[in-house]
């Protein structure tokens, strides 16, 4: 267990340093390959020449990606000076970038709106995989019933709705209409009860759209194993139903689950970017789409990084659950 | 997802057909494409979806003919349908009359049927190719990684890890804003289409080259293909002639299911202002502008979401049919 543990935690740095660097070849390639200058993409189109200078040699530019590549890491841990001859600026360790075009670290940027984030995608994972496998899980034990149909009628809406559009209706709805929710983000820190009142609505709408796949995906797998021969041997021993499936029935339905979670979980760490721009949360997603209208490629680099950590932090996480919640998986 | 609920009832009808036609006819092989279609023809779910599907890409297809005849050209301006003062339409419900047949736009009086007729034709051009794209890269890259393994199958596969852990999305977005406006002599909206089919094909292709490398690495092991080796036919022919057909089912089945995927990655593209270039029709920027006012003009907003909607739903309800009609687990 603890062996599987490090040589994981190894492939994981391993990968994370691939994400960068193929992160940095894209978007030093990309321009080059077009035909514009990068330098050009840090500091906007009416920066002037000796400005877009000094930012070429304060990131190195004309060094080769492999030499930028080292720096950025190094930068992570031990800091980091942009200087060129005229100035410098220090980026103190964690270094994950310096944005030129708001003249600041990206670290404490991305830590400031991080707790957003998480606040949107905890508790509407909460929602989903609770509401998603129950109604899954009910519907495949009626299969066949009104419920079943209606059950699975919602969900195929669920999934074929736009979450922009959802967004903007049950804003028009229970914010303007109705004036239910309302407000801004707040912190939980400054005020639960407003937190709470802020992130409602973005909550059940993120909710509803991932419940929807959630159930489709409890249904098929519980009918699956349902029919699995171990299930029959359970029934044949005379164990009462609700230990038929919810101990033995349920251990093998929540492997794929996990497994979706895990991916759907680590993606929305690093910004859930179309529910944040429709409820206007200052989340990782907004930053990453005002980064990207305003070319700020350091920012980009840091959001990738966070969600692509997230991403493969949380599969490691799932791999390890799969061998305490289903016992036929043994690690080694 | 639907067909299940109808089993009984397509057994049912089976064993009925089954006993009608045997006195009649002498008993005969039915290929599986064929049993496919018999299945697919008896859900009702699926064969609306599909007649839905056939109907968008007939509007699609006809679009200058429909606006010509029912609708305004898309980008023609009608002030007299609006109201100076509030820059809402004039009339209720989005200023639907019998010459404007889904209301016009707020503030330019643009007529929104013919802009949701040419949307169809953006949204189903870019999510067609972009699959094709993803079904070429990952069909190729799927079998020869399971039917070579080794060394190759390593490498692929963990390319193929790499790409899923990526903030898809944000990458999308981020890479076709770095695309400029012009590109090999082509310019406006032609590029970005390209532009968005190439980046939302390419980041599909994980997904499709996953199954089939699953399915390969199972296939590669019949008898039917030693039996083939041990007659001394050649790697290209196993592969193409062997192994092809027999993964075309899992690759339709994807396929069908990935355009609704691509449908709503388009038009969330557009949503955000990174997808086809204005003045050009697209449901999601549609969306984008109603934004600003769906307080006043809810209808503005409603009718590209239901677009969206119902093209992303026909799409999966088609695709559910498919997969069950193609399952061979689903004659129980």
């Amino acid at each position: 267990m603890f062996a599987y543990i490090v040589r994981r935690l190894f492939a994981v740095i391993v990968m994370l340093l691939v994400v960068i660097l193929v992160t940095f070849g894209i978007f030093f390639a990309i321009p080059k390959f077009t035909g514009s200058d990068p330098a050009l993409m840090y500091v906007g189109k009416q920066a002037d020449p000796a400005a877009i200078e000094g930012i070429r040699q304060k990131l190195g530019l004309g060094e080769p990606i492999l030499e930028q590549f080292w720096n950025f890491v190094r930068g992570i841990f031990a800091g980091r000076d942009y200087a060129s001859a005229n100035d410098s600026v220090h980026c103190p360790a964690p270094c994950f970038g310096y944005s030129f075009r708001h003249e600041s670290p990206i670290w404490p940027e991305l830590t400031s709106r991080l707790p957003v984030t998480l606040s949107l995608a905890g508790g509407a994972c909460v929602l989903w995989v609770t509401g998603g496998v129950l109604t899954g899980v009910v519907s495949a034990l009626k299969r066949g019933t009104v419920w079943d149909r209606t059950a699975m009628t919602v969900a195929l809406s669920g999934v074929s709705l736009p979450i922009y559009f959802t967004a903007l209706l049950s804003l028009a709805v229970f914010k303007y209409k109705l004036g239910w929710v309302g407000g801004e983000y707040t912190s939980f820190g400054d005020d639960p009860g407003s937190w709470f009142g802020g992130l409602i609505l973005p909550w059940v709408t993120l909710a509803f759209l991932y419940a929807a796949m959630y159930a489709r995906l409890t249904r098929a797998t519980m009918l699956e194993v349902l029919g699995e021969d171990y299930i029959r041997t359970a029934r044949a021993k005379g164990l009462a139903e609700p230990v038929v499936i919810g101990k033995h029935a349920m251990r093998s339905t929540m492997t794929p689950i996990l497994t979706v979670l895990g991916m759907d979980l680590g993606a929305l760490v690093g910004g859930a970017i179309l529910t944040e721009t429709a409820f206007s949360l200052p989340g990782l997603g907004q930053a990453a789409v005002a980064a990207i209208n305003e070319r700020d490629l350091p920012m980009i680099l840091g959001v990738t990084l966070i969600t692509a950590s997230a991403v493969v932090f949380a599969n490691l996480v799932v791999d390890l659950l799969y061998a305490v919640i289903d016992p036929r998986v043994r690690l080694s | 997802m639907t067909a299940p609920l109808h089993d009984t009832d397509a057994a049912q009808t089976a064993a009925v057909d089954l006993a009608a036609d045997l006195p009649v006819k002498a008993i005969e092989g039915r290929s599986p494409w064929r049993i496919a279609w018999i299945r697919l023809r008896r859900d009702k779910f699926a064969l609306a979806g599909g007649t839905v599907v056939v109907l968008l890409i007939l509007v699609a297809l006809f679009a200058p003919l429909i606006v010509g005849a029912l609708g305004h050209p898309p980008n023609e301006f009608h002030e007299d349908q609006i109201d100076p003062l509030f820059s809402t339409p004039k009339g209720s419900w989005g200023g639907i009359n019998s010459d404007f047949l889904f209301g016009v736009e707020p503030t330019n009086g643009r007529d929104v049927f013919s802009r949701i007729v040419y949307g169809a034709r953006v949204s189903l051009l870019v999510a067609f190719l972009s699959a094709v794209v993803a079904v070429v890269i990952g069909t190729v890259f799927g079998i020869v990684a399971g039917f070579f393994g080794g060394w190759v199958d390593a490498v692929i596969s963990r390319v193929m890890d790499l790409l899923l852990a990526f903030p898809q999305l944000l990458f999308i977005i981020a890479l076709v804003s770095v695309v400029p406006d012009s590109l090999w002599g082509l310019t406006g909206s032609g590029v970005r289409m390209g532009v968005l089919i190439a980046v939302i094909g390419f980041f599909g292709w994980p997904y499709i080259g996953r199954i089939v490398r699953g399915q390969t690495l199972s296939l590669r092991e019949r008898e039917y293909v030693e039996a083939a080796r041990s007659l001394g036919a050649g790697r290209g022919y196993i592969l193409f002639r062997e192994l092809l057909p027999n993964l075309v089912a899992p690759i339709t089945v994807y396929t069908t299911l990935m355009i609704p995927t691509n449908v709503l990655t388009e038009a969330a593209l557009s949503f955000l202002g990174t997808g086809v270039k204005p003045p050009t029709a697209s449901w999601g920027e549609m969306l984008a502008r109603a934004v600003d006012h769906y307080e006043a003009d809810p209808i503005f907003m409603i009718i590209p979401g239901l677009a969206i909607f119902v093209t992303v739903l026909a799409f999966n309800l088609f695709g559910d049919g498919v997969r069950d009609a193609l399952d061979p687990k689903g004659s129980r």
